[in-house]
């Protein structure tokens, strides 16, 4: 016994730290666990809103989808017909092409232009005409997109604000009824959208670009570096984040804009700018097809992730 | 910063011009507004008598004050309760921090991208076996779901940076976590709390698709659903669409105006986070 005793000192003091380290962990666990356990009710309420209106009916979408449904009779299981009609049916595909087509303008033009527009203004962004332009150029964010859609088919109507201005320089013969149009429809969609998201991709730039250290341009400056040098060298890397973020935002307005077409177009002339947002609808609620809707919006709700995940790792890849 | 004349009048110009290409519409269509009703005026012209009946007329037959009854109403059950939702969510995965709670975020997070026209067939059916179509609730209660990917990522966001020690000495002083919650955090969120009220308002106010679907009658949708079906029934008498869509746009125009820089910075954050 005391043969042990001497013996296991070293060994019993190691004991001894584990046993208090061990109940100092069960005790610091029971109290993260007493806490957990609140901490998870606290959470419930939210999941539970989260859960009944948004995960729940994503589920019943994708069920819906597989199935030949008018909404009142009961549904038959079509297996992916529904799915393989989004690309044999040209007006279905057409849809998605005319959304992507719109990234162009909804998504680059914004972008670009703001991108260029942040970068020459950059030097003087806290005078006086910056601060009010800054409330200006907000102004269509905070409007709904409805009113942007009333108000623009008007000026693109063919007695509009944009002809009397093209006549006014002598364009007569570009004039029209630019929204009636089969070739200039879409288009004029999208220059509705860079008008409403312009701003916010400006700004948001803008005040990335005031956040660059001015030292590393008067470097570059000091090295001879000219404005394009000065631009691709240093504010263009250290907008990444920024730059992501509006390529985000306005891809997704792009992917899946709704309102905007609805009250400017309703998908005409023809199916020139249906968006997959809007034949959703078309088809869900007017020609009762809920299988193949539902099939629609799976497919948009997948291209809305394939597009964001990718630009979220580029995000994530540059922070690390 | 040196900035050359020439650079600085380049950058100038561009802004006044951006900015006349910002606010001319909102200009024609005050102007237009202004003709006699009925009539196909030019884009920019000047009436030789301003017809400012025709805002009276609108404000009748867009039944203005049912239409703002109603998107208060929408937002009274909208706002208020997300805000409360989410900062309970959002102090319990980003300051407690349980077993699971990453995972549970995550979850949020895969909807915060989720683009509405997704989800909006089951939810008509949904809310038609719960009754509650063509009723405010049809707006109100899928919208509180839809807000919550960012409403609890904001404030996990926010709650993630706030310091242990503060709770740790509340809790030396005998603070439960419930009073702890809401003498010392919640008045330490008001930042973070307003931002996040200013964009919830804003995002309900504004919102078109489920009103469009979900609602019928204009007089219980939203200021932006409600729009929709002005233009719907009054499209083709111009000066009339004019007025009504100015008339439903000030409100938004002049909360904007009063809080513009709250405003500016939430939705330039709200944007930077999501």
């Amino acid at each position: 016994m005391a043969q042990r005793q001497t013996t296991d000192v070293p060994g019993r003091r190691e004991a001894v730290d584990r046993f208090t380290s061990d109940s100092r962990r069960r005790a610091l666990k029971a109290r993260r666990l007493r806490r957990g356990g609140l901490a998870l009710t606290l959470v419930v309420p939210a999941a539970l809103a989260y859960v009944l209106f948004v995960v729940r009916p994503i589920f019943l979408t994708i069920q819906y989808s597989f199935y030949d449904w008018d909404g009142v009779t009961p549904a038959t299981w079509v297996g992916a017909d529904n799915y393989a009609a989004l690309l044999r049916n040209p007006e279905l595909s057409g849809s998605i092409l005319n959304a992507f087509e719109l990234i162009i303008f909804f998504s680059f033009v914004p972008v670009a232009l703001g991108l260029f527009t942040a970068n020459t203004i950059r030097g003087f962004a806290t005078s006086r005409l910056a601060v009010v332009a800054r409330t200006v150029l907000f102004l269509p964010q905070i409007i709904p997109l409805v009113a942007a859609g009333i108000m623009w088919s008007w000026q693109l109507a063919t007695n509009g604000l944009v002809n009397q201005v093209l006549r006014l320089i002598g364009l007569d013969g570009v004039a029209r009824a630019w929204l009636g149009d089969f070739d200039t429809a879409l288009p004029a969609v999208g220059v509705i959208g860079a008008w409403v998201l312009f701003g916010l991709c400006m700004l948001l730039l803008l005040a990335g670009m005031t956040k660059i250290d001015p030292a590393l341009y008067e470097a570059a400056r000091i090295d001879g570096a000219g404005p394009f040098r000065e631009f691709f060298s240093i504010t263009l890397p250290s907008l990444r984040q920024e730059v992501v973020v509006c390529v985000t935002v306005t891809v997704i307005a792009a992917l899946a804009s709704f309102d905007i077409v609805y009250i400017a177009t309703q998908g005409g002339p023809g199916n020139s700018t249906l968006v997959p947002g809007l034949e959703i609808y078309y088809l869900a609620f007017f020609q009762r097809e809920v299988g193949q809707a539902s099939a629609l919006a799976v497919a948009l709700m997948v291209l809305v992730l394939a597009v964001v995940l990718p630009l979220q790792w580029i995000n994530r890849e540059g922070d690390s | 910063m040196i900035v050359s004349r020439r650079e600085r009048w380049l950058g100038q110009t561009l802004l006044v011009l951006l900015m006349l290409v910002t606010v001319m519409p909102f200009v024609s269509l005050f102007v237009t507004a202004l003709h006699a009703p009925g009539t196909y005026p030019a884009g920019l012209s000047w009436p030789e008598t301003p017809h400012w009946s025709n805002f009276l007329t609108a404000f009748q037959a867009a039944d203005m004050g049912s239409l703002l009854v109603s998107s208060v109403l929408i937002e009274i059950g909208v706002v208020p309760v997300s805000l409360l939702v989410a900062t309970l969510a959002g102090f319990a995965l980003g300051h407690l921090r349980p077993p699971g709670g990453r995972f549970i975020f995550i979850g949020f997070l895969l909807g915060l991208t989720l683009p509405f026209e997704g989800i909006i067939i089951p939810l008509y059916y949904q809310m038609r076996d719960l009754g509650l179509l063509n009723t405010r609730w049809a707006i109100v209660l899928p919208l509180i779901g839809l807000y919550m990917p960012f409403a609890v990522f904001w404030m996990r966001a926010h709650f993630i940076n706030m310091p242990e020690d503060i709770s740790e000495a509340a809790r030396i002083d005998g603070a439960s976590t419930w009073q702890m919650f809401w003498r010392i955090h919640v008045p330490l969120s008001m930042p973070a709390l307003s931002s996040l009220a200013i964009l919830l308002f804003l995002w309900t106010w504004n919102q078109f698709l489920l009103a469009v679907v979900l609602v019928d009658d204009p007089t219980q949708r939203t200021m932006a659903g409600a729009l929709g079906a002005f233009q719907g029934q009054w499209g083709t008498d111009i000066p009339l669409l004019c007025a009504g869509s100015l008339l439903i746009l000030t409100p938004t125009l002049i909360i904007f105006l009063v809080f513009q820089r709250r405003f500016v910075s939430a939705l330039l954050q709200g944007s930077l986070k999501g």
